[in-house]
């Protein structure tokens, strides 16, 4: 657990002090990301380095697992946190495993040991290791240096790590790879990581919780749903965006919102018990499966059939489904698409577990505001 | 997309060769030039002694002062790069400026002065010449390592002298190379005057040709001298290339 307790700098400058941190109490469980949020300039670069004591605290101090900071020797106590740098910072004289291997070297790993890990660690980053050890910084796109800043982070597997925007100088959709591969590591890492970012976007991905700064004062720590839907003042709503009740669209799983309890049948049964089924529940559809439990198509109140026909003949095709591990912007993204009011939710087998319907997802993201209070 | 460095620095590895090949097609044109113009045997007959013992003495001048620069230079620009003596740096770089503009004739005169005639004030003078690029040109070089390759060895746990070992001068090393080169190179240019305040050396053959309008003598101090230059740029230029680390080296 990271903790800082009335963490303070003030920098003294020839024209005036600048208070780059006022005061800041927050602390990051074990385990779990919080990113530190805030325009250019907040103290977010200010109070990461104060935990690695990169910047002296002018005052308050930095609790690591209980025990204070400034009572472990400065070397010691960074070889045990991972540190990624916002201008990634790869030293151009080494070969990719030789930058990876700073650390363990330090710690006086044997270099045998310290190879293998650098190999393991770009696999894990999603690089080959047979082709990017032996390069030099200069040889790599500016993604792949950072993901070797990463993999050079995690080297000597600290159990804490502080990143300054490791993910900024990438184009969105490489971005957008290296955010999930991260994730997933951390589902396997559980490293407590202190993560600056100054896109909106970026931190209601990545955090566990959102620490939102401005002119050095820790502002609103929150989980991301919460800063978007309750934010604390003027200033973090604009910050978040008007847009913000879209993206809390993103942290909600269609797994979670979809309603699993309607009827279903199959594609041989009688329209005349579907027809009753549905006077009986109100449901405004039915879906019709196939054996194999797939999504064929639905019947509502208003579907005609024929005497002696059956379900699969009466049904209308669904127009569209959703994968049950895909968000909820996904899922209205593909409403709008086929002007439709629901979806079928599907599990990786393709199999229909449920339905998805707009009044639904509009119920769930409205209910913390009529509420009042806090989801 | 990882493609284009890499012709690139083949690139610039063909027009470096093509630059050598100039220089030595040059060299060779001139020393034939000047060999048809003199009796080489003849020359060789009356001046080989003197030749070797000069030689010899020469050679000594220029791996002394230029050693014992270079032993100092490094660590003393080494020193007044680091932070705690970054108030003394700036005025010493300017120090330092201002000094290798004096001409080493003067540099020779004042060593004279104060040291008198013979082979200390020659080397002292030399020495002197030879210092201050060195010890300019390492302190441009560890001022010109990226302070975010600082920032990220410090985060990571290294210790002010595995800072220095590790990252900075070897990021330094093309740079603080170089200055050894241009500095050797003017060591040796200035070896020859050390005649002139008793140092000895090729200087003698040199200057007493001139004294006595015999373009032979002068020739042959002047020709070992010159051949002795190109030699130790050539052998500095080679060390640079294997010395300084790949990564960070624009010829490889
Ligand atoms: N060494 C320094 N001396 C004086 N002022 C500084 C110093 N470092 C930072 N500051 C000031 O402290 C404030 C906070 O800087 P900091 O680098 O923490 O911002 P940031 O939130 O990381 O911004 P960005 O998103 O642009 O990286 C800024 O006003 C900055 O000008
Ligand atoms: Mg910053």
């Amino acid at each position: 657990m990271i903790k800082l307790e009335r963490l303070t700098k003030i920098y003294e400058t020839p024209v005036r002090k600048v208070v780059a941190a006022d005061h800041i109490d927050m602390e990051v469980p074990t385990g779990e990301i919080c990113v530190l949020l805030g325009p250019s300039g907040c103290g977010k670069t200010t109070t990461l380095k104060m935990v690695n004591r990169i910047v002296t605290p002018t005052g308050g101090r930095v609790l690591i697992d209980g025990q204070d900071t400034t009572d472990i020797p400065t070397v010691e106590l960074r070889r045990k946190i991972g540190y990624v740098i916002q201008q990634i910072g790869l030293f151009p004289n080494m070969t990719v495993e030789e930058n990876i291997c700073v650390v363990p070297r330090l710690l006086g790993w044997d270099a045998a040991k310290a190879r293998r890990r650098a190999a393991e660690l770009l696999e894990l980053t999603a690089l080959d290791p047979a082709t990017f050890l032996k390069r030099y910084p200069k040889e790599l796109s500016g993604g792949q240096q950072q993901r070797v800043g990463v993999a050079r982070a995690l080297a000597a597997d600290p159990p804490v790590m502080l990143m300054d925007e490791p993910f900024g100088a990438i184009d969105p959709i490489n971005r957008a790879a290296i955010q999930d591969e991260f994730l997933k590591l951390q589902e396997k890492l559980h490293k407590t990581i202190l993560f600056v970012s100054h896109d909106i976007d970026e931190a209601v991905k990545m955090g566990d919780k959102i620490a939102i700064f401005r002119a050095g004062r820790l502002e609103q720590i929150d989980s991301p749903d919460n800063v978007l839907a309750h934010p604390a003042q003027p200033f973090i709503a604009d910050f978040v965006g008007a847009d913000r009740t879209i993206k809390r669209l993103g942290l909600i799983r269609v797994a979670d919102a979809m309603t699993s309890d309607a009827p279903v049948l199959s594609l041989g049964a009688d329209p005349v018990l579907a027809q009753a089924m549905l006077h009986e529940s109100g449901a405004a559809a039915l879906v019709i499966v196939t054996p194999e439990g797939k999504p064929h198509g639905f019947m509502t109140a208003a579907s005609s059939f024929g005497p002696g026909s059956t379900c699969g003949h009466a049904s209308t095709p669904i127009a569209a489904s959703v994968s049950v591990a895909a968000d909820l912007r996904t899922a209205v993204s593909r409403m709008f698409e086929n002007d439709v009011e629901w979806l079928s939710c599907v599990d990786d087998e393709g199999r229909h577990v449920g339905a998805l319907e707009m009044r639904r997802i509009r119920h769930l993201l409205g209910r913390t505001y009529e509420a009042g209070g806090r989801a | 997309m990882n493609d284009r460095p890499v012709s690139g620095r083949a690139m610039g590895c063909v027009g470096s060769k093509v630059g050598e090949w100039l220089l030595w097609g040059a060299i060779i044109a001139v020393a034939l030039g000047v060999l048809r113009w003199i009796d080489l045997p003849e020359m060789l007959r009356r001046y080989g002694g003197d030749i070797v013992h000069l030689a010899v003495q020469h050679l000594g001048l220029a791996a002394l002062s230029g050693g014992l620069a270079i032993l100092v230079g490094i660590p003393v620009g080494i020193i007044l790069s680091r932070p705690s003596f970054a108030k003394i740096s700036e005025p010493g770089a300017r120090v330092l400026t201002i000094g290798s503009t004096i001409p080493s004739l003067a540099i020779l005169a004042l060593s004279m002065s104060w040291l008198g005639i013979g082979t200390p004030p020659a080397v002292f003078a030399l020495w002197a010449v030879t210092l201050l690029p060195i010890v300019r040109n390492t302190m441009a070089g560890l001022r010109g390592v990226d302070p975010y390759l600082l920032e990220a060895g410090r985060g990571m746990g290294m210790t002010p002298m595995q800072l220095l070992v590790r990252v900075e001068l070897p990021n330094a090393m093309y740079v603080l190379l170089a200055g050894v080169r241009t500095a050797l190179a003017i060591n040796v240019g200035t070896v020859p005057m050390a005649f002139l305040i008793g140092g000895g050396g090729l200087g003698e053959l040199i200057f007493t040709g001139i004294d006595l309008n015999e373009p032979a003598m002068m020739l042959a101090g002047a020709i070992p001298t010159a051949g002795l230059a190109v030699l130790v740029d050539f052998s500095l230029g080679l060390i640079a290339y294997y010395l300084v680390p790949r990564g960070v080296n624009p010829l490889r």
